[in-house]
């Protein structure tokens, strides 16, 4: 297994820039995404690492070997591709048998190993058929054990599961994951659904405009964002953004007018100046009905998810903040409502968008795969 | 809905007229080839009657007299050596140029292929006595060699054309695929793109052998009795006594069947390169 290190990697093309200095260790057995809108550089920054771009900045060290020149299928990696990239002509067992038979592995041996990932795949009684004859996820499925043949130092998936429907990527996403756990091998996956980075990371790398906006494990990028970009990206629904100008109250407490309706005191040691414009984040989760809340609106649109009900209400005009309220939750369109919001929960961003205050709710303990 | 309906499938009377509009010129087109043929079973005398014959006594004198006047079958192997030999050097040559053209493009690679495809807009009156020259020093006049290399010359832009179209049809993720399982280029080339391009190869081969049999200038300009192919052949009838209908409809019709034969026989799948698509 490898461990893979990138040293302020850079991607131009002509005089655009579109990977911009990125620097990531992967470590052994673990589990990266790489998640951003498109055109955020996360593909290309993956086809860097497999050796299928060049690299025109920086190092790319595989096991502290660097690899910048080396060629793709020297690197020791497997790529699975969005179009499965399977080859048509070849059955199903070829196909997976391809890299090996190319590195001249017997043939006892080849087919020992493709049989071994057919029944690691549920793929043992498809290996006579061509591509052409299987299902989408099948071939999925085709493409990973083409990639678990060849027992590569890391896997690379680029968005593996966007040209699936939505059941059968849930499906697949299950599988990926609990294949990792299997094999425990390096993993850089590469999505821009922020769902599927949330539920299968150890790790995400949150990129736009060609830079590394936040590392972190999920539930630290969910609670504590470094920034607005990564607020408003993680989590469905979106994090509330509430412009906000800051006030010192009484007793060194900060207060925060929340435009169009009374003041919030922020809990702890905020260091903000008088004046000071800011963004108050708080999560749909975090925000509740009350008797007498600190802000109140009207229930533009209501939600029923079955299991949650969402609420939009309307602060002020153009003003909307979404509540997450119980199943039942009496509420309905034209509610005059007044909200609670957990303050310590809160996250607070300053001008230029970083955030000024990480909150202190329960701290996200490191996930044990992480470590290993 | 009733408009996209209406969109989809033309009424019966657009119906009508497209498919009356579609036989007509079909007719159109086929009518000479259909006249040379039935001329070619007249007798000089009745080639020639005015008003034209649509009934007459068939006979077969005009072949007979074309084969005791000239080599039909001297030509007829000249024809295929030539457009084969071409088309087999064609597209040798041309498989790896369009190969890199379509998987390594360069920046200047577009302005390479309309170079390519703007030496067929050339006249080649244009170049004939240069190239003459050339053939008659290099000793290649009325030889098949120096008449496979000319035709080759000829056909080559439009089979690099052809090829570099299907290539860029191959998904380039699956031959990415392939540099990752280790194929070094060539082997990317043989084991993972030719099998998945063969349709669309095969279509170029084809039409290949198809503009070489039908070559005309180049072959009458530089042969003579030894290398000439069936074009040299039918010309050889028309000059020097005057025009013998009959008979140059014989040649023509003797001509053109082996590869009328071969594009009917091949049609599907000329078609279905043609139309692209092939590789999907």
């Amino acid at each position: 297994m490898a461990k893979l290190q990138l040293q302020g990697i850079r991607k131009r093309y002509g005089a655009v820039e579109v990977v911009k200095g990125i620097d990531l260790t992967v470590n052994e057995r673990e589990f990266v995404v790489f998640v951003g809108p498109s055109g955020c550089g996360k593909s290309t920054l993956l086809r860097m690492i497999a050796g299928l771009e060049e690299i025109t900045g920086g190092t790319l060290l595989i096991n502290g070997e660097r690899v910048n020149e080396t060629a793709p299928d020297k690197r020791g990696l497997a790529m699975v591709f969005q179009s499965y990239a399977l080859y048509p002509h070849m059955s199903v067992g070829d196909n997976m048998a391809f890299a090996l038979r190319l590195a001249g592995v017997p043939k006892e041996a080849r087919d020992r190993k493709v049989q071994e990932a057919a029944r690691i795949l549920q793929l043992d009684s498809f290996l006579d058929r061509k591509p052409g004859q299987l299902s989408g996820g099948q071939r999925q499925r085709v493409a990973i054990g083409r990639a678990i043949v060849r027992e590569p130092r890391a896997f690379l998936f680029d968005e593996p599961l966007s040209n699936l429907d939505a059941s059968l990527r849930v499906q697949m996403r299950i599988e990926i994951a609990r294949l990792h756990r299997t094999l425990g091998a390096t993993t850089i996956y590469v999505t821009h659904d922020q769902v599927e980075a949330m539920t299968m990371a150890d790790r995400i790398v949150v990129l736009n405009g060609g830079i590394v906006e936040q590392v972190g494990t999920p539930l630290e990028l969910y609670h504590a964002p470094a920034n607005l970009f990564v607020a408003t990206f993680i989590g469905a629904p979106k994090m509330n953004i509430l412009p906000a100008t800051a006030r010192s109250g009484k007793n060194g407490a900060t207060l925060l007018d929340l435009e169009g309706s009374g003041p919030i005191e922020v809990p702890g040691d905020a260091s903000l100046q008088d004046g000071q414009p800011v963004s108050v984040g708080v999560r749909p989760e975090h925000v509740s009905l009350a008797e007498s809340g600190l802000i109140g609106g009207s229930v533009e649109i209501v939600e029923h998810l079955g299991d949650e009900t969402l609420a939009y209400v309307m602060l002020a005009p153009g003003r909307m903040i979404t509540v997450r309220v119980a199943p039942d939750a009496d509420v309905e369109v034209g509610d005059r409502v007044s909200l609670a919001v957990r303050t310590e929960a809160m996250c607070l961003f300053g001008a230029d968008g970083r955030a000024l205050r990480v909150p202190n709710l329960r701290q996200p303990r490191p996930r044990q795969v992480a470590l290993a | 809905m009733t408009n996209a309906t209406a969109g989809r499938r033309p009424s019966t009377f657009s119906y009508i007229l497209m498919t009356i509009l579609g036989w007509t010129a079909a007719l159109v087109m086929f009518f000479p080839i259909f006249w040379m043929v039935m001329s070619a079973f007249k007798r000089e005398i009745d080639a020639i009657a005015v008003p034209p014959l649509f009934v007459f006594e068939p006979t077969l004198e005009n072949f007979a007299a074309v084969q005791s006047r000239a080599n039909y079958f001297g030509a007829a192997w000249n024809s295929i050596v030539i457009s084969v030999g071409s088309t087999i050097l064609g597209t040798l040559l041309a498989l790896p140029a369009a190969y890199a053209m379509a998987f390594y493009p360069g920046r200047r690679t577009k302005d390479l292929l309309l170079w390519m495809l703007s030496t067929k807009m050339m006249p080649a009156v244009g170049v004939l006595v240069p190239m003459y020259l050339l053939f008659k020093n290099a000793g290649l006049l009325d030889t098949r060699t120096g008449l496979v290399l000319i035709t080759t010359l000829a056909n080559l832009p439009i089979i690099v054309w052809m090829l570099y179209s299907f290539f860029k049809e191959v998904p380039g993720e699956i031959i990415e695929a392939s540099r990752m399982d280790g194929a070094k280029p060539f082997q990317q080339f043989a084991m993972v793109l030719m099998p998945l391009a063969l349709p669309g190869i095969a279509s170029t081969a084809l039409l290949s052998i198809i503009l070489a049999w039908n070559e005309a200038f180049w072959t009458i300009n530089l042969t003579a009795a030894n290398a000439g192919p069936l074009t040299a052949f039918i010309a050889s009838f028309s000059s020097p006594e005057g025009l013998f209908w009959a008979k140059l409809s014989a040649a023509s019709t003797l001509a053109v069947a082996p590869i009328l034969v071969f594009g009917w026989m091949t049609q599907r799948q000329l078609v279905r390169g043609l139309t692209f698509g092939a590789v999907k």
